[in-house]
């Protein structure tokens, strides 16, 4: 029993080193980054997190960031509800096949649909938007969240539907009162996982937006490769994209608990 | 479900559909929109950067299962199954899926700077000289720990849903036929963690072919062509404006992603149909 948790731990401070050495890059000066290696930062400064917050591009590019996951969780999730919901009550004719088929566009390489999105937004007129960028995440979003979904409702008898509709409930009431409740947890852990996805991603957003949208991805690597890169500033900005994840992750901790506990990802 | 599946048709698949058509449509036009058929296939195929990246590219993935899932399990063992202390496993295992991709290039990059980086530091304490820019083994082997780093935990969350969801029953049987722990874990635990690790396993294959920034930030897919896997190659060509082929390697790729998810996806679906009978 004591062994199992000594390796969980041992883990847990292995996973933990690279964003602690984040952490304490962040807080040092450039020179002490680049003279020599410090386990604990000499002179402490928030310097770099004072650039960042002062800097109108930073802020711009986290803001549109927050915009278009926001945007794409709330998109995925409303087209996964009812997709899902058909998926784990009605078994038609080849239902398996389009399942599956649904889950190949989640394994398509971002790389592939790079320029055709390029070129379809640019006629749409939505390029550089939050809305392109949302819409296109919804590339991988969709096909994950209707996946976490049908698991949990197919963990819900079929029986409570045929109940409530006996009962006089209408359908859409029925949904909102009855069977959404029940499936609040599977909801957070969709949400969860579309957030993650969405804010994580580089390839599309990087094509579709040039400044009106640009996302903080994309500003991080922009000081990147050029000579002189200001690690302590990167280190900081890259702390900085972990914090809404961060907060993320304590408002749904609960579901995504209660998610697991039903077994059901 | 007619409502549910327009939606459904409206939001996924018309314009998946329309995306697919229009890259295939790609494919066959060069930067003056000609017909050339199957050329653009020939030339990709043909070209030893392809399959290097190709090679390259699938032991990198069967690399990544192979350490992954079964780190995966063993750490979805060791959690603890009730109490406070689950929320805070769950939560710390969840933070560092949130770390967008280029943020986990910038911190292999601080780590592994030569002279002031943690690595080269700890490891010349070894006598050993790490250096990601010199040495192609030292770079593909950053990246793989690095991706092993990142992505166990969702292994790991997604197996611990899957053993909450057996139910204690299933282990009091066990130990009354008098199974030894190994065997509980080989006929009970295992089969029941059938379907999250089909969904772990296609979803740690499918992100590992996508694998693109963490090279790129780190040493720009070098030295040499060390750690230049199939989305930097299509994307590099898709840069250089060689959109023939890159639409051409493009739908290979996606090809052989779907081929290699689809054999995954039968063979672990009909060796529990098989423990099942």
């Amino acid at each position: 029993m004591n062994k199992r948790y000594i390796f969980l731990i041992c883990y847990l401070i292995v996973l933990f080193i690279p964003i602690y050495w984040m952490i304490n890059t962040s807080l040092k000066t450039d020179n002490e980054i680049l003279k020599e290696l410090t386990l604990i930062p000499k002179d402490l400064t928030l310097k770099n997190y004072a650039e960042i917050f002062t800097s109108s591009l930073w802020r711009s590019s986290f803001a549109n960031s927050l915009i278009y996951v926001c945007l794409n969780v709330v998109i995925s999730l409303i087209a996964a509800i009812p997709a899902a919901y058909a998926f784990s009550r009605w078994k038609f004719r080849g239902s398996h096949h389009l399942f599956f088929w649904l889950l190949t566009n989640r394994m398509a390489p971002a790389a592939v649909f790079m320029v055709p999105f390029t070129e379809l937004y640019y006629t749409l007129h939505i390029y550089d938007t939050h809305l392109a960028v949302a819409l296109a995440h919804c590339l991988f979003n969709i096909p994950l969240a209707i996946w976490i979904l049908e698991g949990f409702m197919s963990g819900i008898p079929r029986e409570i539907d045929e109940t409530a509709l006996i009962d006089g409930y209408s359908f859409p009431r029925f949904f909102g009162k009855i069977f959404f409740p029940l499936i609040a947890p599977g909801v957070g852990v969709a949400a969860f996982f579309c957030f993650t996805f969405s804010w994580i991603e580089l390839i599309l957003a990087k094509a579709l937006t040039i400044t009106d949208a640009k996302p903080v991805v994309v500003t991080l690597t922009v000081g990147i490769g050029a000579e002189g890169v200001k690690w302590g500033l990167l280190a900081a900005a890259g702390v900085l994209t972990m914090v809404p994840g961060a907060i993320v992750v304590y408002f749904v901790r609960n579901y995504i608990a209660k998610g697991f506990a039903l077994g059901r990802v | 479900m007619i409502p549910a599946l327009a939606i459904l048709s409206i939001s996924a698949f018309i314009p998946l559909m329309t995306v697919i058509n229009y890259s295939l449509h790609y494919i066959f036009a060069g930067s003056a929109p000609t017909f050339v058929g199957f050329d653009n296939y020939i030339e990709v195929l043909r070209d030893p950067a392809f399959q290097g990246a190709l090679i390259r590219q699938l032991f990198f993935s069967m690399g990544i299962l192979a350490v992954e899932v079964p780190l995966g399990i063993c750490i979805a063992l060791s959690m603890p199954r009730r109490g406070p202390a689950v929320a805070l496993c769950l939560v710390l295992l969840g933070i560092p899926l949130l770390i967008p991709f280029n943020v986990v290039g910038i911190i292999a990059r601080v780590l592994t700077q030569s002279s002031v980086g943690l690595i080269p530091e700890f490891l010349a304490l070894f006598n050993y000289d790490f250096n990601v820019s010199k040495y192609p083994v030292d770079a593909f082997a950053t990246i793989f720990l690095l991706d092993v780093w990142h992505w166990t935990p969702l292994v790991a969350l997604l197996c611990y849903a899957g053993l909450q969801a057996i139910p204690d029953a299933f282990y009091q049987a066990a130990r009354i036929d008098g199974a030894s722990s190994w065997k509980m874990f080989r006929y009970v635990t295992l089969p029941k963690l059938r379907s999250v690790l089909i969904i772990g396993v296609l979803l740690r294959f499918m992100d590992s072919f996508k694998i693109y920034a963490e090279p790129l930030l780190l040493t720009g897919g070098g030295p040499g062509d060390a750690t230049t896997f199939l989305s930097l190659h299509v994307a590099r060509k898709a840069e250089s404006y060689q959109l023939g082929y890159a639409g051409a390697s493009s739908f290979i790729y996606l090809f052989i992603v779907i081929v290699f998810s689809y054999v995954f996806f039968q063979l672990m679906t009909n060796i529990g149909k098989g423990e099942n009978q």
